[in-house]
């Protein structure tokens, strides 16, 4: 790791123009869990680090039944799974922020750094997508917001531009019948990357009907997927074996994965399915 | 100092009033306190980074190195590469746990006219710190000419295949050379009996082929290195090791000095399981300093440790056994061809004398080949060699018996190694605990307990390791208090302070906390094989004991001088009291150890004991293991849901760490058995270079692992030590497959069983 400058943000409007000033090599820190190991290891050249957790609305929790749930970007992940209103209403947030590093990581690591670090495989995005989670960024022009589905447009990548940063999500209040689960499957039991994960949420009628569904498979494509058909194989009737091996089956039909160190093509299109099946399932039991 | 709470001595060690208690160790409170000195803990003033180019590519000629934009850069005080070390000769130097060309030690330090790996040391650089060093390297332009990697041993040992060495021919045990250079260094072939008349009178007989994967020791602390080059020519070099000898007698002849010019300082290790025998960092920090004049440190990161340090082969092998319908087996065929990375060396041997080790097969034949691919020069890894020649021999054993219908221990009970019993290698046991392992797995609760639920299964396995003896030194003095500077050769790897500590206090009959034991650097001790090959406590056992009972002698002749008698007449005994004859009034004469230690320094002043052994004894030692896991049939993945490991330690000096070694064997070996792989693309290039891919067990991947110490003393020693530190790597693979056999009923061919492994071979079959 070379010298770096480091700049701490008092406010939203500071931290856009010193990232806009530092250009390219400009990066904001949040938790660091991501970019500080990518400057060490020469991945990333970064010559600014914008400390952006100072900003008092970059962490925070804020809940209300009529405009859901608001969290600031840079909003540690234990801070969020140890939020009771998250625990009782958000479940699928737990699920994501209390397995992503191990405990030391989640004292610092945020669901803003996940996002933003963009990578296929992050254990924070498809509970973001199934939970239809609004993406609020600041930039040199003022503020504007992107579903989270369209953020990431790459390994890597998302619709940030130059002097860019998110600032805080967006989380409509749970529907009446809603559950939501995350899973991922790794090979052991703790510290990994996701071979392959995914997230469902469910919102069942008093008959069982499913109303309305959302389901995202990660690490099984260049970014996470919000599986449209997936969705629809379960809405309008009652989950079933065959309605749910339908959805599995859309989600291994969505998946268009790489062979790695972490797993192999036709292994991540399998897992897609078997994780859609078992988010559902978990998903509707949260809901009944 | 305090002794932990005592729990009950074994039967066999009641006898003993130290050895087989569970004294906390001398060196445990540096540990948890963080004053140990680890090697990448030492700054000396005027201390240099240094920094290690490496190269990107599995398998090129160099054509040049241009060094002269890093030379330039500010702070940077020498760049050094292979051109820069005197000629290396062909002569073959001991490296440890085995010999190697000093020319061959000398390129994979640095290489030279080819790189052979990825992570292949290129040129070395020395800068006033450690980022002015990582800019350098990246100055240094080098013109590499792409070759074809050879990446799987099967491949590289075909006629046609490119060859990594122009030189290198194929030996035989014979003497032999083949006539046209090989990939192929070496063919070994152990035979017992006549193979063709055992097959023709197997009823049944099973053939199997497996390939294993490399894999990493995974040691937590990376390797260093760091020297300071005298004007007197005079070199001092500091580094975690399992052995300052072996890095002295490494590093003076790629310097071209002598011996007696290099002294080296074990600093403190954090862990090594064999990875932390060759040099690496210590043959360039002593160059860099000899151009700089200052001292120079070089540690690596992690990626560089799994790139460019030693792990233990991949192989293909294939195993034929048969039996009779009975269950005794008649005839064992076993094929190993085993990668020893860039240069050769593999621990092929090893595991061709182990492969059918713990049974008494009357024909045999067992071929290995040391073969050279474009990967890292393999090392040393805890029973080098044995977990993959017994897995294939345990698996296709275990397949045997479910064929036959006949429960996997009883199998093994019947075709047991016992005393007299000679394996195909001519080594013929002495008295082994062998069988008392197998009774002892099926007496156990794990073993008597039922196994219920879906995807379930058990699994046994049986491993067997040398424990080896060579050469240990020690000596230790008597102060005026009764306590007992001891001073070791041996550095400490797992607890061997403490073991060896308390066999001297036994011998001497004072306790374990009146015994200071001191790792020392290679002029302040007598030379001392390395810390491997689970012969510390074995051998340097020895030592200590030899030390005590020098000691014992020259007391004895110290109370003679008092009593004026003479030394024949006085005894010490077990009990630390030393006796005369009556004196003239007829009264008993005696001194306690303590009595006699404070009066030394007036009767002919302080004393000294000392003990060089060379032990060409060892300690063979067995193990049993049980394992219980669970398949999760839809992704793959398994689940170790119980485990027990039972094993013959011959006695067990310090049974807590006795069952401390039988615990991290056993998770080294799941390890290899579930996630660890060496995974490289078609390039060669290991794409898996750090411990988020390269995926060792967590604490949360294992049960509580349950060890049962079986005691069968060795002979061969005073207080009946084994090894322990090796074997219980072995039977984990095999155990665990044939668990993974029994809950899903499919046979793996292939370590690691990952979770893809598994779909693979399932749901996921073509």
């Amino acid at each position: 790791m070379q010298a770096v400058k480091y700049a701490r943000a008092g406010s939203v409007e500071e931290a856009v123009s010193l990232l806009q000033d530092g250009g390219d090599t400009a990066r904001p820190l949040a938790g660091g869990t991501d970019v500080i190991v990518q400057a060490r290891e020469r991945t990333r050249d970064i010559n600014l680090f914008v400390d952006i957790k100072h900003i008092p609305e970059l962490i925070s929790i804020e809940y209300s039944a009529d405009s859901g749930l608001t969290i600031g970007a840079a909003t540690p992940c234990y801070q969020l799974y140890g939020d009771s209103t998250i625990s009782e209403l958000y479940p699928a947030l737990v699920d994501s922020t209390s397995l992503i590093g191990g405990t030391a990581i989640q004292g610092r690591a945020s669901l803003g750094g996940n996002l933003c670090n963009s990578s296929p495989a992050a254990d924070g995005i498809p509970s973001l997508i199934v939970l239809e989670a609004q993406v609020e960024i600041a930039g040199p022009n003022g503020r504007r917001t992107v579903a989270v589905e369209d953020f990431c447009t790459s390994p890597g990548r998302n619709v940030l531009g130059d002097g860019e940063f998110v600032v805080k999500l967006h989380f409509p209040a749970p529907a009446e019948g809603s559950g939501a689960r995350f899973l991922r499957f790794i090979p052991r039991n703790e510290m990994d990357i996701a071979v392959a994960n995914a997230a469902t949420q469910v919102r069942l009628a008093a008959d069982g009907t499913v109303t309305w569904a959302r389901v995202s498979v990660g690490a099984i494509a260049p970014t996470p997927l919000l599986v449209s058909d997936a969705a629809d194989a379960l809405v309008g009737q009652p989950l079933s074996e065959e309605t749910i091996a339908a959805a599995a089956a859309a989600s291994s039909a969505a998946a268009n994965p790489i062979t790695d160190m972490r797993g192999s093509i036709r292994q991540r299109v399998h897992l897609a399915g078997v994780l859609t099946e078992r988010t559902i399932r978990q998903a509707a039991e949260r809901a009944a | 100092m305090v002794t932990a709470q005592s729990q009950p001595q074994s039967a066999e060690t009641e006898k003993y009033n130290v050895i087989g208690t569970r004294p906390i160790r001398h060196d445990g409170v540096d540990k948890v306190t963080g004053a140990a000195q680890y090697g990448a803990d030492l700054n000396l003033p005027g201390m240099l980074a240094g920094r290690v180019l490496r190269s990107p590519h599995a398998h090129a000629r160099i054509v040049s190195i241009d060094t002269s934009k890093a030379e330039a850069l500010e702070g940077v005080l020498a760049v050094i590469t292979n051109a820069d070390f005197p000629r290396a000769s062909d002569e073959v130097i001991d490296t440890g746990e085995g010999t190697a060309q000093l020319n061959w030690v000398l390129d994979n330090v640095i290489a030279s006219d080819k790189v052979l790996y990825k992570g292949h040391a290129v040129a070395a650089v020395a800068a006033t710190d450690h980022h002015i060093a990582e800019d350098a390297i990246e100055l240094i332009d080098v013109e590499y000419e792409l070759l074809t990697p050879v990446l799987d041993v099967r491949d590289a040992m075909v006629d046609g295949s490119p060859l990594l060495h122009e030189s290198l021919y194929t030996g035989s045990m014979d003497g032999s050379k083949s006539d046209n250079p090989s990939n192929t260094a070496s063919h070994l072939q152990f035979t017992k009996g006549d193979l063709d008349a055992g097959f023709a009178e197997a009823e049944v007989v099973i053939e199997r082929e497996f390939e294993t994967s490399m894999a990493h020791q995974g040691y937590i602390e990376p390797h260093n290195g760091s020297a300071y080059y005298r004007a007197d020519g005079t070199l001092d070099i500091w580094t975690s090791t399992q052995g300052a000898f072996v890095v002295r007698d490494s590093v003076a002849p790629l310097l071209q000095l002598s011996p007696s010019q290099v002294k080296v300082t074990p600093m403190e290790i954090g862990g090594g399981f064999g990875g932390k025998i060759p040099v690496y960092l210590e043959p360039l920090a002593a160059l860099l300093s000899q151009k700089t004049g200052r001292p120079v440190k070089l540690t690596m990161n992690r990626e560089e440790v799994l790139l460019a340090t030693g792990p233990t082969s991949g192989t293909y092998m294939r195993v034929r056994m048969g039996a009779k319908r009975d269950g005794t087996l008649v005839a064992a065929d076993v094929h190993l061809a085993f990668e020893a990375g860039a240069y050769p060396g593999s621990p092929v041997g090893a595991g061709a004398m182990c492969a059918l080790a713990p049974y008494d097969i009357p024909n045999q034949r067992i071929d290995g080949y040391d073969v050279v691919v474009n990967k890292p020069k393999t090392a040393a890894y805890r029973a080098p060699g044995a977990p993959q020649s017994e897995f294939a021999t345990e698996s296709v054993l275990n397949e045997l018996a479910e064929e036959l219908g006949i429960d996997p221990i009883e199998i093994r009970m019947k075709n047991a190694a016992e005393e007299g019993a000679q394996r195909a290698d001519g080594f013929t046991y002495g008295v082994v605990g062998n069988v008392e392992c197998m009774t002892a797995a099926q007496e156990s609760p794990h073993w008597q307990s039922e196994l219920e639920g879906p995807n379930r299964g058990r699994g046994v396995a049986q491993g067997f390791w040398f424990n080896i003896g060579f050469e240990s030194s020690a000596y230790a003095q008597v102060n005026g208090d009764g306590t007992v500077p001891l001073v070791l050769g041996s550095t400490d790897i797992g607890g061997t302070r403490a073991s060896l500590a308390m066999q001297l206090a036994e011998t001497l009959g004072i306790s374990a906390e009146e015994v200071r034991p001191h790792v020392v650097d290679t002029n302040s001790v007598g030379y001392t094989q390395v810390t491997g090959g689970s012969r510390t406590t074995f051998a340097g056992g020895w030592a200590a004991y030899e030390t005590a009972m020098d000691i014992r002698r020259q007391m004895e002749e110290r109370a003679a001088v008092i009593w004026e008698c003479d030394a024949s007449d006085v005894t010490y005994g077990d009990d630390a009291i030393i006796r005369g004859p009556a004196d003239e009034d007829g009264n008993d004469q005696q001194l306690t150890f303590k009595e006699l230690a404070a009066q030394l320094a007036s009767t002919g002043g302080h004393i000294v004991g000392r003990a060089d052994v060379n032990k060409t004894s060892s300690g063979p030692a067995f193990a049993t293991h049980i394992v219980d896991v669970e398949v999760d049939p839809d992704t793959g993945k398994v689940d170790i849901l119980r485990y027990t490991a039972v094993q013959d330690a011959g006695t067990a000096i310090h049974p807590a760490y006795v069952e401390g070694q039988m615990q991290g064997g056993v998770a080294q070996g799941v390890g290899m058995a579930l996630n660890e792989e060496y995974y490289y693309d078609d390039s060669g290039d290991l794409k898996n270079a750090s411990l988020l891919d390269y995926r060792m067990p967590t604490a949360l991947d294992l049960p509580m692992i349950e060890p049962i110490i079986v005691e069968v003393p060795n002979p061969g020693h005073p207080y009946g030590v084994r090894g322990v530190g090796e074997v219980p790597i072995i039977p984990p693979a095999p155990a665990v497959r044939a668990a993974i056999a029994n809950a899903i009923g499919v046979h793996m061919s292939e370590l690691p069983m990952s979770p893809r492994a598994i779909l693979e071979a399932t749901v996921l079959e073509e």
